[in-house]
């Protein structure tokens, strides 16, 4: 890295700002306003700093309508939004695919809008952290908020994930660094262990590195739970780590006082997926009859906890929730944006802050190139290229406020700190502007004569 | 809008109407006096009128419930209904989705619940919550019993600070009064820990629950809060926690309540939630008998000691309490699936499946004790009815729960056919108890009560003035006996015939007919400006290195809280 001078030239500073790129939420941001522009950012990290600074790069600007000619011609709002909501209106089986990068308050018009019409309401989870949702619906989700790590942690374990990398602050503002009240030292007072196949820059930082094989993760926590349990390992290695080293570390994780296990994508999906997780949370129940142990899945973007958070407390399931039969439906690999999309079931999709162009599988892809494709978002990115109604949005945390979770739950309010371009519009503006356009072209569908309670709400002592 | 009630049978216990034959009044959203001839006439002759339901306490409202329902979508799947004109989809049993928890609350005749349970720190996420919740004013109590400030002041007993702490912290988290879960302990699970009884100290805090909790009573009394300290003592659901219970209860006979004009209205300074979960004798499961007894003639004893029950109601329900250790106690003895969410600086949280059935001895044992509580406090301002929701079932049982105490022969039925198992016989008095509740005694513990008790002004009885929310039952009382008809008194109570919130007619014959927003009820402390200013100031450099979040972000502002209902209390 080469020396950058510290910005001196700017008219104003605003302080305690949220960073809107990863689970880690820093709310600590300065940031240094010029001509209503953000400048320089302090506190964050290269990521979050980039993200803030370069925001009009590529930016969308105007609404888009893709013509006959298959081109994407500049509109004014009103056609843009009466295009994509006669699209929403005239589907079958529409998907609103997202949400992760943008507000709460812009979901609840979301979920308000799928409801109505009958949609299918998925999020980012569904092709990254879904697998260790799964695991926690099998066995359990002992969790804690990032400042028990700071006060209490001594031994911090990242296992798939690597920080240094993917949320660069996660070890400096919370987890390995920071002095906390039973940890005055900061990084002295705790052992930091990496549990990855790679040798990741993260590795580099830790007091030690477990290297197993590629897709040993599930082998080798299975030993690691063995060991805890008293057992004697009946081979010399496994997963590629020998024995004495995995008694080693059982006894060293057995031995802490708060023990905390990170794990990213490096753990959810490689092969066993869930079972993966499954194993882990086992692993930390049962690290918890002598030691306390807790356990957070490194959570991506920076509201990709909030839609899950969000759509459990409005429609009682986490994400992949299908409204099309006027009643919740929820079943992996049944509900789920990916497998719809592969069975070529949509007939309409919006996708709102996030870019499946860019990280979709092909076959999913295929189908979108099929089918009407809204795009709300603030940046051009391959989604764009299969959008046919482009709707630019505003920046949460910079451009326009709105409520996040954090990795571990703990909800901050992203205030607003510049004016976002003439021309664009808030994402929650856009969404209901959508909703109230489908709402005058087609009535509810799929609405009960009367309410029929479900039979599940019988009494035990009925049957 | 003018409305007049014509002809009910009103039961009113707030203003000692027993079952009186007449027609209430409301216009503009409040109970009147009078109307004009314009008055549109809801005709319920004959019928059972009663000021709406109040729930003492409840969890329906925030982080624990969202890990519950992200982690069992089986209990989510249990209660899915379509959408209506007027209703959302509903979803969930015993952690129902937001809207659905409004919805069924409104059926049964409920206007008011309080989430017992609001860390600080998520504050934010509980309000967004309650604002999904349609038709039912919620008031949230913030937790305190494990706070680092709170312990710090109680150690050295500064009451002063610690009243100043507390209204701010009411102000920052928009909370409405002071909620303790096993004090000390819940700092303990930090390391895994436990405290066991009421003078154990918390690790490295040198405090004990007894201090805590005796500081906080005297906080709550000195601002004159409008509910008193709402506590879940030491050692929940373990065998032999008895003299826990009345340790705790006991340790503040001598502290005062306030004689604030905001605290005129409650009769207690401290209300004991989930009394059944902490009335237990023996040493362990296999000895574990009744407590309900002692700990009932305590309460008989002493009027400045409420409580409500949290009745076992034989369902496959969600346990979740900020009482982190005993949860995982759980887990170690069912293995099902648990979770748990520490709370940096404040608090923690435990959530694990709970099946409670008759032919165990165990859930048959809590049954039992749960009504015996019921039966034997003699006084219904002292007692509420609370499931816990959803610890010991969900909220929706509370009808069936009015059916067992207005029926005798329907608890001796249940324990003589074996439809529970006989530890209800062999380890409790409940068969020897012939006491039935009346429609008015029912009326008491299921709102005036619990409105007395968390001190509103506004609701829980028929008073011109108060707000106009009113539920109504199709019962004749004078024709219908409720000993004989169980199944009769639990179908009306699941279906009211109206309920009105507001002066909003919500509820027509069981089905919504229309939803409202509901209120956040808070309390704004005046007169303690400058001590909060200081004791924030104070508190600030810890804040800032021990907390996750800044300060700024850590508020709760209006924007969370769009349609309050502000409880101002003169606290000079």
């Amino acid at each position: 890295m080469t020396y950058e001078p510290p910005v001196t030239d700017y008219d104003h500073i605003v302080e305690n700002c949220t960073c809107a790129f990863c689970g880690c939420n820093c709310d600590d941001l300065d940031f240094l306003v010029k001509d209503g522009h953000v400048v320089a950012v302090r506190h964050a990290c290269r990521l979050g700093a980039s993200k803030v600074m370069e925001d009009m790069d590529q930016r969308l600007l105007v609404p888009m309508v893709r013509n006959e000619e298959g081109v994407l011609e500049e509109v004014d709002w009103d056609t843009a939004l009466d295009t994509a909501a006669k699209y929403i209106a005239e589907s079958v089986r529409p998907v609103f695919y997202g949400w992760s990068e943008t507000s709460t308050e812009c979901m609840k018009e979301g979920v308000e809008l799928g409801e109505y019409i009958g949609a299918v309401l998925d999020n980012q989870a569904t092709i990254c952290h879904g697998p260790s949702l799964q695991a926690m619906q099998n066995a359990g989700y002992p969790i804690q908020t990032l400042g028990e790590v700071k006060n209490r942690a001594d031994v911090i374990a990242y296992s798939g994930s690597n920080a240094m990398n993917s949320h660069p602050r996660h070890l400096a503002r919370y987890a390995a660094f920071p002095r906390g009240y039973f940890r005055q030292r900061g990084r002295f007072d705790r052992t930091v262990i990496t549990m990855d196949p790679k040798f990741s820059d993260t590795a580099k930082m830790s007091d030690k590195w477990i290297g197993f094989e590629q897709n040993g993760d599930y082998g080798f926590y299975n030993a690691l739970r063995a060991v805890l349990k008293g057992k004697k390992l009946q081979s010399e290695s496994v997963s590629g780590i020998p024995a004495e080293d995995i008694y080693e570390l059982a006894a060293e994780m057995e031995a802490a006082e708060f023990g905390v296990l990170f794990f990213g994508l490096g753990l959810t999906h490689t092969l066993g997926k869930q079972r993966n997780i499954d194993i882990a949370i086992k692993l930390v129940q049962d690290l918890n009859t002598n030691s306390k142990w807790g356990l957070t899945p490194m959570r991506g973007h920076f509201n990709v906890n909030g839609f899950n958070i969000f759509m459990a407390y409005e429609t009682g399931w986490a994400f992949g929730v299908d409204f099309c039969r006027g009643y919740g439906r929820y079943m992996m690999g049944e509900t789920n944006t990916i497998d719809l999309l592969v069975r070529k079931e949509p007939d309409c999709f919006m996708v709102i802050a996030a870019d499946p162009g860019a990280h979709f599988p092909n076959g999913a892809n295929q189908h979108l190139a099929n089918i009407p494709v809204i795009q709300i978002d603030i940046h051009w990115g391959p989604s764009t290229e299969l959008a046919d109604v482009v709707l630019p949005g505003s920046f949460i945390s910079v451009e326009c406020g709105g409520t996040s979770y954090r990795m571990d739950g703990v909800p901050i309010w992203m205030k607003k700190a510049i004016d976002k371009p003439e021309t664009c519009r808030d994402d929650e503006w856009i969404v209901r502007e959508l909703k109230e356009r489908v709402m005058k072209l087609r009535e509810e569908p799929n609405v009960a004569d009367e309410y029929v309670p479900n039979e599940g709400l019988a009494c035990l002592l009925d049957k | 809008m003018e409305y007049i009630l014509k002809n009910g049978i009103v039961y009113d216990p707030a203003n000692e109407v027993n079952g009186e034959k007449m027609d209430i009044c409301f216009k503009d959203g409040k109970i009147v006096e009078d109307v004009s001839a314009d008055a549109e006439v809801l005709d319920v002759t004959d019928k059972i009128v009663m000021p709406a339901g109040v729930d003492p306490h409840a969890h329906v409202a925030g982080p624990k419930l969202v890990v519950g329902r992200l982690y069992r979508p089986e209990d989510e799947r249990r209660g899915v209904a379509q959408k209506t004109k007027v209703t959302r989809a509903e979803a969930g049993f015993s952690i129902p989705s937001c809207p659905t928890t409004g919805y069924r609350y409104s059926r049964m005749g409920y206007g008011t619940v309080c989430e017992a349970a609001m860390p600080p720190l998520e504050a934010k996420h509980t309000h967004e919550e309650i604002n999904t919740i349609p038709n039912i004013d919620i008031n949230p109590l913030p937790l305190f019993g494990n706070n680092w400030f709170v312990m710090e002041y109680a150690r050295e007993n500064r009451i002063d600070d610690l009243a100043a702490f507390i209204a701010a912290m009411l102000r920052v988290s928009k909370g409405y009064g002071v909620k303790i879960v096993n004090p000390c302990g819940s700092e303990a699970w930090g390391w895994g820990m436990n405290v066991h009884g009421y003078d154990d100290k918390a690790p490295y805090f040198d405090v004990t629950s007894r201090e805590v909790v005796r500081a906080l009573a005297k906080a709550n009394e000195q601002l004159g809060l409008p509910h008193s300290i709402h506590i879940h003592p030491n050692d929940l659901g373990h065998p032999g926690n008895v003299p826990t219970t009345i340790a705790t209860l006991d340790s503040i006979k001598d502290i005062a309540k306030s004689t604030k004009a905001s605290a005129g209205v409650r009769d207690q300074t401290i209300h004991c939630t989930h009394a059944q979960f902490h009335s237990y004798t023996g040493n362990s499961w296999k000895d574990a008998a009744s407590g309900a007894e002692e700990v009932a003639d305590f309460i008989n004893k002493n009027p400045y000691v409420t409580c409500d029950v949290g009745q076992v109601t034989f369902d496959e329900t969600t346990t979740m309490t900020a009482d982190a250790p005993m949860e995982y106690d759980l887990f170690k003895i069912s293995g099902l699936k648990w979770a748990n969410k520490d709370i940096e600086c404040e608090t923690a949280a435990g959530i694990i499946p709970c099946i409670y059935s008759p032919k165990t001895p165990v859930s048959t044992l809590q049954w039992a004790i749960g009504l015996e509580l019921f039966l034997h406090i003699e006084n219904p301002w002292q007692v509420c009815l609370t499931t816990d929701h959803p610890n010991a079932g969900p909220f929706i049982r509370y009808p069936k729960i009015i059916s067992w105490l207005m029926s005798a022969e329907k608890r001796m039925s249940m324990i003589d056919n074996g439809e529970v198992h006989k530890w209800a016989s062999k380890r409790t008095g409940l068969a020897g108890l012939e006491r039935e509740y009346d429609f008015y005694e029912i009326a008491t513990i299921s709102r005036a009560a619990p409105a007395r008790i968390h001190g509103f002004q506004d609701r829980g009885a028929l008073t011109p003035g108060y707000n106009a929310d009113i539920a109504v039952y199709d019962i004749n009382p004078n024709d219908f006996d409720p000993s004989k008809d169980p199944e009769g008194v639990e179908k009306a109570f699941s279906n009211a015939y109206y309920t009105i919130k507001d002066g909003q007619i919500v509820v027509k014959d069981g089905d919504i007919v229309s939803t409202k927003q509901s209120h956040t009820i808070w309390t704004n402390v005046i007169g303690y400006e400058e001590e909060e200013k200081q004791i924030i100031d104070s508190i600030m450099p810890f804040f800032t290195q021990y907390y996750s979040v800044k300060w700024e972000n850590y508020q709760v502002h209006d924007h969370y809280v769009p349609n309050p209902t502000r409880v101002d209390v003169e606290a000079k």
